[in-house]
């Protein structure tokens, strides 16, 4: 069989299948949160923290709730590293013999809760067991949470009408981790031990290689780790290498679930939305839309990659540098279209290596907002806030004051909107065009020219954007990037969630107005296209200036 | 969009908007005024203008520490571009001044004739009356103020207001007694109670408003400035990134390339024309003779859901006609019809007319009373028989011919008639009013025999049911309001076309239909006239109050037709959405152009850092300088070239919001991609002619 068939075989392979969860399983999750029965162990964690269940909250207390519960993570999680050689399982591990420093463990800490997963530090060395269990893999689960929570509540802003409540966090927090990642978690868990990733807390093994050299293989308990890792779209590995580690990853069927874990709830969701707006086919327009994007960047970096205009590469008949050989071109261009599109940042495969279209092509993906399909939750967070734009626009130009789902936007939605997306872009470009005019930034890249700028603009679309994954070719452990990264990670996951709730609820105070003739149908192919639209305008109109100076202008040479 | 549907002979057609006439001219009147404007308090407005005039300010004297041509011809078109915003809504403005300054003449001094407690005259200047204040007019003097006429009738000029010339007739008590100050009283001698005080009259508050001295931002006006403030951040920010970005790639920007590069980059087309848009739009009403209170009222036209008609005088002539005649018991159709012209032809009211017509028009008959007939004796309608007719003299036949209620005419005729009754019934059931026509020997009705039945209807007016149609097809449901009975009122709307009908409507009926509605969500259109319709137009979200109407009416409504014509509705909803539209449609458009400037500009920039960006070129402009400067002179050229649609509105037709968006989306979002690249191409030919560029 040729790569090229193998390769089309397995994306039709994934779509069918995520096809065929996406109605079960997006019904399943709006179940759970519409549901009024709690379970008996959440009943027992409400008494635990003293939360009345039954109370609905305003979006402030919901938001205080998210920002509360992020903050103590935050503290939490800095503490555990900060701490790491007075707990068990450390095996002696750290930077220069000392625990981990201040700098990183607050980037860590915060890149963690915010769901970006972004590394500053090689896991294999410097984290011990109890960090990464009690730590890392919690933040994992309820990172995830948080941003499903978000999502939930502006999606019932939009169901509801004339509240001004918007769920219960803590209530949807719970549910997300117990009823949704935890159980699936658990199962993919056992079946990535089974498919030979380890599961060990044991510090490692030694071996004598073929040539007859000494190495220590470091072991983890990485299959509890890794299904969280990609089922959250979180993406922080357990072994610096990520997804491209055979640990981690071990083979062709561990890296095809591993792509379904990732986008299997961002994609589900739009489903989930669909049914508690009582209107699925907005979700199945949301969905399109989303699919088309990450088919297209697919298929772009694909042959990107095929037809590379290095030389080198052109010899090689494709570019494989950076790749696993058992994996190919197209497992690595589709686990990198994906991670990217869904703010995981997991990689099996180095993005430094790609040619420029398809390095480009993993930044633009980011840059987009991270909507296609995006992060757990903050995918439709994101593209909800995009589409209230495309509707303002063309709802104008239908001659009514533009409704979105019954509701109207107006000074307040718009506001929130627009807030919630000049986040990300104010982030990049601030933080990006700081770092590059610093002198230190030169030391700290591999490359100089276009190339050395891509690094630099990705690292920052990464952080803000919560994805995790890292160009690499630059060195971030200097202060000045672990707490302007870790600033564009808070910021960039904070702003869009308070703005999201804002909107939440303004539009759960608003009285649904019934849908006419005279009203912008949201549900059919032309709005599809229209969101679609004004998610690449809004992209390739804030980015193309930075892009020409990075990616365009090496895909060019 | 016409403004009479009588006059109007196929609805269906397309409704050219009148745009009142844009000319040159009126640019270069509105110069000094768009310089005035360059005032940065006056920018402030404008978050997208303000950022080009600093941007002005910037490149200005950058120019004059190292001065270039370019430089000088960048600083020179960007303001340019400031200048043109403001010609845009100088332009706009200057309609409106005109007309107010046509209002004011009608504010002259006035002599108020006051009456004190005791009935005696003392004369006080206009301007010092006071609300409650007692005034009388007589023929030829000026109503010194808005008030209401308590004692007695009179003809009133309305002209100054109104532009219609034919006088109107205003009586104490009832719907008609409001009277507006700065008319004429033509006739007659009234006593008016002054309702408003001076400087806050009806002609106050109309200059105020064409004058746009009051104008506030709608709220889709607020919420599009939102969204244009936050994509000038964006773009602010992206401009400010590549200073360091192309340092770092080896070339220092200047800082009139990039504050060229902002410029073009900001939503400066819809910036520049958002305010001219808005202006325009009241504009458009004032010239269909209609007033609103506010840009909001404007603005919730065209969301309005459901619409509130009355019956009479909006969906059908305010008169019953004769549509049909049905002979019985053997009378041929020629016998009736010569008879039911007999018996009106001394009948002067709207139904008596329309029967002669009706005789001339379908049988031929003389329509007006011939010599011979000119001495019959006519026998005029009474309350108590309730019959009209003639006795004709006995050289004609000598024969009595009556018409008048079923019931009447056959007691006259002394027998029962079940054929009669049958068709009478009938029309009744539709929705008519039936009239039997009989003719005896005797005034008494000896050997009387029916001739047959005269069917007089409620006529709708030509084009509703199209009208209606289009209507729905926007998605606005309309509601007949009607005092009918039910039986009639279901027969017209089905006639009509009309989605729902509301029939033996009490003024508290009518409340509690639009308060229902609006609980559904939906916004509410109605016009009223009366005292007791002041509630309900206060309630509706667009109340159109008559000029006719009183003055209670006229102050719960949010808008006034001067012509107090009830079909306007209709199109001060099509205003509405145009208003949007035209909004939307420059947005998209503006929006859109950035593609092409992106394409112009960058390589520009960057060809010199990385020469495989000169791939990017493709207008294939000819020096970075050329492809700048072309760039930023397209941008200040689009604004002036869009002035005229701003003014006149994006063209609309009544269809639905799918068929709209990809109409516009075609025409301002695809021609707003394509039309810079072709218009940038066009300016480089000529500005690669200039040395040093």
């Amino acid at each position: 069989m040729s790569d090229t068939l193998a390769g089309l075989l397995q994306v039709g392979a994934l779509v069918l299948l995520l096809a065929l969860v996406w109605k079960p399983f997006g019904d399943y999750m709006a179940r759970v949160y519409s549901s009024e029965k709690h379970w008996r162990v959440e009943r027992a964690l409400y008494r635990l923290v003293r939360v009345d269940a039954s109370a609905e909250q305003r979006w402030s207390t919901y938001a205080a709730g998210v920002l509360g519960f992020s903050f103590v993570s935050i503290v939490l999680v800095y503490l555990l590293q900060r701490l790491q050689p007075f707990l068990p399982l450390g095996f002696g591990r750290g930077v220069n013999g000392d625990t981990v420093p201040a700098a990183m463990a607050f980037n860590t800490a915060v890149s963690f809760v915010t769901n970006t997963n972004w590394q500053s530090y090689v896991p294999e060395t410097v984290l011990g067991d109890t960090v990464q269990m009690a730590g890392l893999t919690v933040q994992n689960f309820v990172s995830a949470a948080v941003g499903m929570a978000v999502a939930i509540a502006l999606v019932r802003g939009f169901a509801r009408s004339g509240t001004d409540r918007i769920g219960n966090f803590w209530v949807d927090l719970t549910r997300g981790t117990v009823r949704i990642l935890l159980p699936i978690s658990f199962v993919f868990a056992i079946v990535m031990v089974a498919m030979g990733v380890v599961m060990s807390l044991r510090s490692g093994v030694n071996i004598t290689a073929v040539d007859g050299t000494q190495h220590t293989l470091p072991l983890a308990p990485a299959a509890s780790q890794e299904a969280i890792k990609e089922l959250g779209t979180n993406g922080g590995g357990i072994y610096n290498a990520n997804s491209a580690h055979p640990f981690e990853n071990p083979n062709a069927l561990s890296n095809f679930l591993e792509i379904f874990l990732l986008l299997v709830i961002p994609v589900s969701l739009t489903r989930t939305f669909g049914t508690m707006v009582r209107n699925t086919r907005q979700g199945l327009v949301l969905v399109s839309v989303m699919g088309v994007i990450w088919a297209v960047f697919v298929a772009l970096a694909w042959l990107s990659e095929r037809f590379p205009n290095g030389a080198a590469a052109q010899a090689a008949g494709a570019a494989m540098e950076g790749k696993e050989v058992r994996l190919g071109i197209p497992s690595s261009i589709l686990f990198g279209v994906s991670t990217t599109g869904t703010s995981t940042g997991a990689v099996n495969s180095t993005l430094d290596s790609y040619t420029g279209g398809a390095g480009g092509i993993a930044m633009l993906n980011m840059l987009l907002g991270e909507v296609a399909p995006g992060g757990v939750g903050a995918g439709i967070y994101g593209i909800l806030v995009l589409a209230i734009i495309a509707v303002f626009l063309a709802g104008l130009m239908v001659g009514r004051t533009p409704e979105y789902l019954g509701k109207k936007l107006g000074r307040v939605q718009i506001t929130t909107a627009a807030i919630s997306i000049l986040a990300m872009p104010t982030l990049v470009l601030i933080g990006a065009g700081l770092a590059i005019a610093l002198p230190s930034t030169l030391n700290a890249l591999n490359n100089g020219g276009e190339h050395g700028f891509s690094e630099v603009l990705y690292a920052y679309a990464s952080a803000a954007n919560n994805n995790g994954s890292a160009f690499a070719g630059i060195t971030v452990t200097s202060d000045f990037f672990q707490s302007t990264l870790a600033i564009a990670m808070l910021f960039g996951r904070f702003v869009p969630i308070l703005a999201s709730l804002a909107l939440a609820g303004s539009l759960a105070k608003q009285r649904r107005v019934p849908a006419g003739a005279g009203t912008l149908p949201t549900d059919g192919v032309l709005f599809g296209v229209l969101v679609g639209g004004t998610v690449l305008l809004v992209a390739a109109l804030t980015f193309f200036p930075a892009l020409a100076l990075g990616p365009i202008a090496e895909a060019l040479s | 969009m016409t403004i009479d549907l009588q006059e109007r002979p196929t609805p269906a057609a397309p409704a050219p908007v009148s745009a009142g006439a844009f000319s040159p001219q009126q640019l270069v009147a509105s110069i000094p005024e768009a310089l005035r404007k360059l005032d940065p308090r006056a920018q402030l407005r404008n978050p997208v203008m303000f950022v080009v005039w600093v941007g002005s300010v910037v490149v200005t004297v950058f120019a004059i520490i190292q001065p270039s041509v370019f430089s000088w011809l960048i600083a020179l078109w960007l303001w340019i571009t400031v200048l043109f915003a403001n010609l845009a809504e100088a332009v706009a403005e200057g309609r409106g001044k005109a007309q107010a300054e046509s209002l004011r003449r009608t504010k002259r001094e006035t002599v108020a004739r006051r009456l004190d407690g005791s009935g005696a005259e003392e004369r006080v200047a206009g301007t010092d009356l006071r609300v409650g204040d007692l005034v009388v007019v007589e023929a030829g003097e000026p109503i010194p103020g808005d008030g209401d006429v308590v004692e007695g009738i009179a003809t009133v000029d309305e002209s100054a207001i109104t532009g219609e010339s034919a006088p109107v007739i205003r009586e104490a008590g009832g719907d008609r007694s409001s009277v507006t100050g700065g008319t004429t009283v033509l006739s007659d001698r009234i006593v008016v109670r002054i309702t408003t005080k001076p400087g806050e009259t009806f002609v106050d508050r109309m200059i105020a408003l064409v004058e746009g001295a009051s104008r506030q931002k709608t709220p889709n006006e607020i919420a599009l400035t939102i969204l244009l403030a936050a994509l000038t951040i964006i773009f602010l920010l992206a401009v400010v990134a590549v200073a360091p970005m192309s340092s770092y790639a080896g070339q220092q920007q200047s800082l009139t390339v990039l504050t060229a590069l902002l410029v073009c980059l900001i939503p400066t087309t819809i910036g520049a024309l958002l305010s001219a848009i808005g202006i325009a739009g009241m504009d458009r009403l004032v010239q269909r003779n209609v007033l609103a209170t506010s840009g909001r009222a404007v603005e919730a036209a065209g969301d309005i859901d459901t619409l509130l008609l009355d019956k009479t005088g909006t969906i059908t002539f305010g008169n019953r006609q004769a549509t049909e005649l049905l002979p019985v018991g053997g009378a041929s159709l020629r016998e009736l019809a010569e008879a039911a012209r007999l018996s009106s032809l001394a009948d002067q009211t709207p139904e008596g007319r329309s029967i002669v017509a009706l005789c001339a028009r379908e049988h031929g008959l003389p329509g007006e009373a011939t010599a011979a007939e000119a001495v019959a004796e006519f026998v005029a309608f009474t309350a108590q028989t309730r019959m009209s007719g003639v006795d004709l003299t006995a050289n004609l036949g000598g024969l009595s011919v009556r018409k008048g209620a079923a019931s009447a005419v056959v007691r006259w005729t002394g027998a029962e008639n079940r054929e009669v009754d049958a068709i009478v019934d009938e029309i009744s059931d539709g929705g008519g009013t039936p009239l039997v026509v009989a003719e005896a020997a005797s005034p008494q009705g000896a050997d009387a025999r029916v001739l047959g039945v005269i069917r007089l209807s409620d006529v709708v007016k030509p084009g509703m049911r199209e009208r209606f149609a289009e209507l729905r097809a926007m998605g606005i449901r309309t509601v007949m309001i009607t005092g009918d009975n039910p039986r009639t009122a279901k027969a017209i709307a089905a006639e009509a076309g009309v989605d729902d009908h509301l029939a033996e409507a009490t003024p508290e009926d009518k409340m509690a239909l639009i308060k229902k509605e609006q609980e559904g969500g939906r916004l509410v259109a109605m016009t009223g006239d009366g005292t007791n319709d002041a509630p309900a137009l206060a309630q509706a979200d667009v109340g159109v109050a008559m000029n006719t109407g009183t003055s209670a009416a006229k102050e719960a409504g949010n808008m006034v037709d001067l012509d107090s014509d009830p079909t306007k509705l209709i199109e001060i909803v099509e205003i509405g959405k145009q208003l949007l539209i035209t909004r939307g449609a420059l947005t998209t458009f503006s929006i859109a152009n950035d593609l092409a400037k992106y394409f112009a500009i960058l390589p520009a920039m960057f060809v010199a850092i990385y020469p495989s960006l000169g791939a990017l070129n493709i207008m294939h402009l000819a020096t970075p300088q050329s492809a700048i400067l072309s760039a930023v002179i397209f941008n200040a050229l689009i604004i002036v070239a869009l002035i005229p649609l701003a003014l006149r509105g994006v063209r609309y037709r009544p269809t639905t919001a799918a068929n709209l968006l990809r109409r516009n989306l075609l025409i301002y979002g695809l021609g707003g991609v394509v039309t810079p690249f072709i218009g940038i191409f066009l300016i480089d030919l000529l500005v690669r002619l200039i040395p040093g560029i």
